[in-house]
């Protein structure tokens, strides 16, 4: 589905990603890893054509996104930090994007999932930093997308609406979809993930599932695997 | 593009601060012709406020609407939607929401005052799309430079000083050029200079428009003397129109290549 061929990226002097190749198929759950800074918000907000590359290629079911929009219609994403207009209220903001991007199909089912009928006539500015991330929730998995793109989608959740979330996680890979998620929780990872991509400093250090990892490694867990890269890396 | 353009249009609607410059309009215009019954001296009056006034809302309103609604940009940029229709919408919602407040603010009460029966009335429309066509001008270049600078300080501070050197300094400068450079003919230069200022094209068009010489100005006289009214009038236009488009375009050129 994404085809990602030596994608390069630099900030002023900062080199964010150096010359990654990376390919996602059809479906599953791939979690990107990697310590803060490492380029994994970058690596997605390029798949979104949001950050435009210094170098390489990004394809989206085999055609260049560079410059397009209209495969963004396939991809939901769930930004990092929830940056929302603070004066609107959280039913106006829901409609506007229903407005903007017609086919949101699971709006009323994700607002009863996430309990946020209470909040839905107050404004965005007020709400509690779990609320919003609730909000952000909705608003990305709100339409029905083949490609979900989630940055840390755990940040200040409770743990109910953690479980939650993993079920519909879960729930939307069984539909085939392909989601990409980062997080720094590892037992996060461990439940839901299929696959594991580690990036550190601009380069993938691993591509493959968790047993894989695990071997190479020679380590029981997966935090302690995770460790071994990082040590090995400083040495 | 329409609508993010009307929901951007709707926020300003809705925000207090496009009451306040509809109100401070209104005031003005009602002033003006209660002090002054004279229709043409108080087109007169308002063209000078327009000249400086405008661009200067433009500039302000455009660069902190660009800086206020980052968060709603981000989150329309992950959306379905082109990159250039997402900003051209908000231009588009601040400079017509914008212009609505000069329009009705004036035009309320030159029309309860009857400015359909006086001659005025021609002078008086070609001043409000002078004051239409300068805030989509400076909207358009507080655009530009919220794009390029990130840093909100930044740019507003340049923003300021774009319109301080269009509405204050560009005349400052270009009478020291005519003290220092005065045993030269200067006209060819008086005339080019004048493209690069839509505020001083502007003043033209409406004197022009008026035929006051006596308050055209150096460079305003040069055009009169070079193109006659008529020409010179369509000139001013089309080049404020260039002002417009030239700028527009640029977004485009710009939010193309910028990361987010």
């Amino acid at each position: 589905m994404i085809s990602i061929k030596k994608l390069h990226k630099k900030y002023g002097k900062l080199e964010v990603l150096k010359s990654i190749d990376l390919n996602f198929e059809d479906s599953g759950i791939h979690t990107i890893l990697g310590p803060n800074g490492s380029g994994k918000t970058t690596l997605m907000k390029a798949i979104l054509g949001m950050v435009i590359p210094n170098d390489g290629s990004i394809e989206f079911n085999n055609k260049p996104i560079l410059g397009e929009w209209e495969y963004r219609k396939d991809i939901a994403y769930l930004p990092q930090i929830a940056h929302f207009p603070q004066n609107l209220k959280v039913q106006e903001l829901l409609n506007m994007l229903k407005d903007i991007r017609p086919g949101a199909v699971r709006e009323a089912e994700l607002i009863s999932l996430f309990q946020i009928k209470p909040f839905l006539n107050k404004k965005l500015g007020n709400l509690s930093g779990g609320t919003a991330q609730k909000v952000n929730i909705i608003i990305a998995l709100m339409f029905d997308s083949p490609l979900i793109l989630m940055d840390e989608p755990t940040v200040g959740l409770d743990p109910i609406s953690l479980i939650r979330l993993k079920k519909l996680i879960l729930d939307e890979k069984s539909k085939g979809k392909l989601i990409l998620i980062t997080t720094h929780i590892i037992s996060f990872v461990e439940e839901v993930s299929d696959r594991i991509v580690f990036i550190l400093d601009g380069n993938i250090y691993f591509n493959g599932t968790i047993d894989t990892l695990k071997k190479q490694t020679n380590q029981k867990n997966l935090e302690n695997a995770i460790a071994n890269i990082l040590e090995k890396t400083n040495v | 593009m329409f609508k993010i353009l009307k929901y951007s249009f709707y926020d300003l609607m809705r925000s207090r601060w496009s009451y306040l410059y509809f109100i401070f309009y209104l005031l003005l215009g009602l002033i003006l012709l209660f002090l002054n019954r004279d229709v043409s001296k108080a087109v007169i009056t308002l063209l000078n406020i327009i000249l400086v006034l405008t661009p200067l809302i433009g500039t302000l309103f455009g660069i902190i609407y660009f800086y206020n609604s980052k968060e709603f940009t981000e989150l329309l940029l992950a959306q379905p939607i082109k990159r250039s229709h997402i900003f051209w919408g908000q231009y588009f919602g601040i400079s017509l929401s914008l212009s609505l407040s000069l329009v009705l603010g004036l035009g309320i009460p030159f029309l309860a005052y009857g400015i359909f029966q006086s001659t005025e009335i021609f002078n008086f429309m070609t001043l409000l799309l002078i004051g239409a066509m300068l805030t989509f001008i400076f909207v358009a270049l507080a655009f530009n430079l919220a794009l390029i600078f990130d840093d909100k300080i930044k740019g507003f501070g340049v923003a300021i000083l774009t319109w301080l050197s269009f509405a204050v300094i560009y005349d400052g400068i270009f009478l020291v050029l005519l003290l220092v450079f005065n045993d030269y003919p200067l006209d060819r230069f008086a005339l080019g200079a004048t493209l690069f200022n839509p505020i001083d094209l502007s003043r033209i068009l409406i004197l022009l428009k008026l035929d006051i010489s006596a308050l055209l100005g150096y460079t305003g006289a040069v055009f009169q003397n070079f193109f006659g009214t008529n020409l010179g009038i369509i000139l001013t236009f089309t080049l404020l129109n260039l002002w417009i488009i030239i700028p527009v375009l640029a977004i485009k050129v710009i939010s193309k290549h910028k990361d987010f």
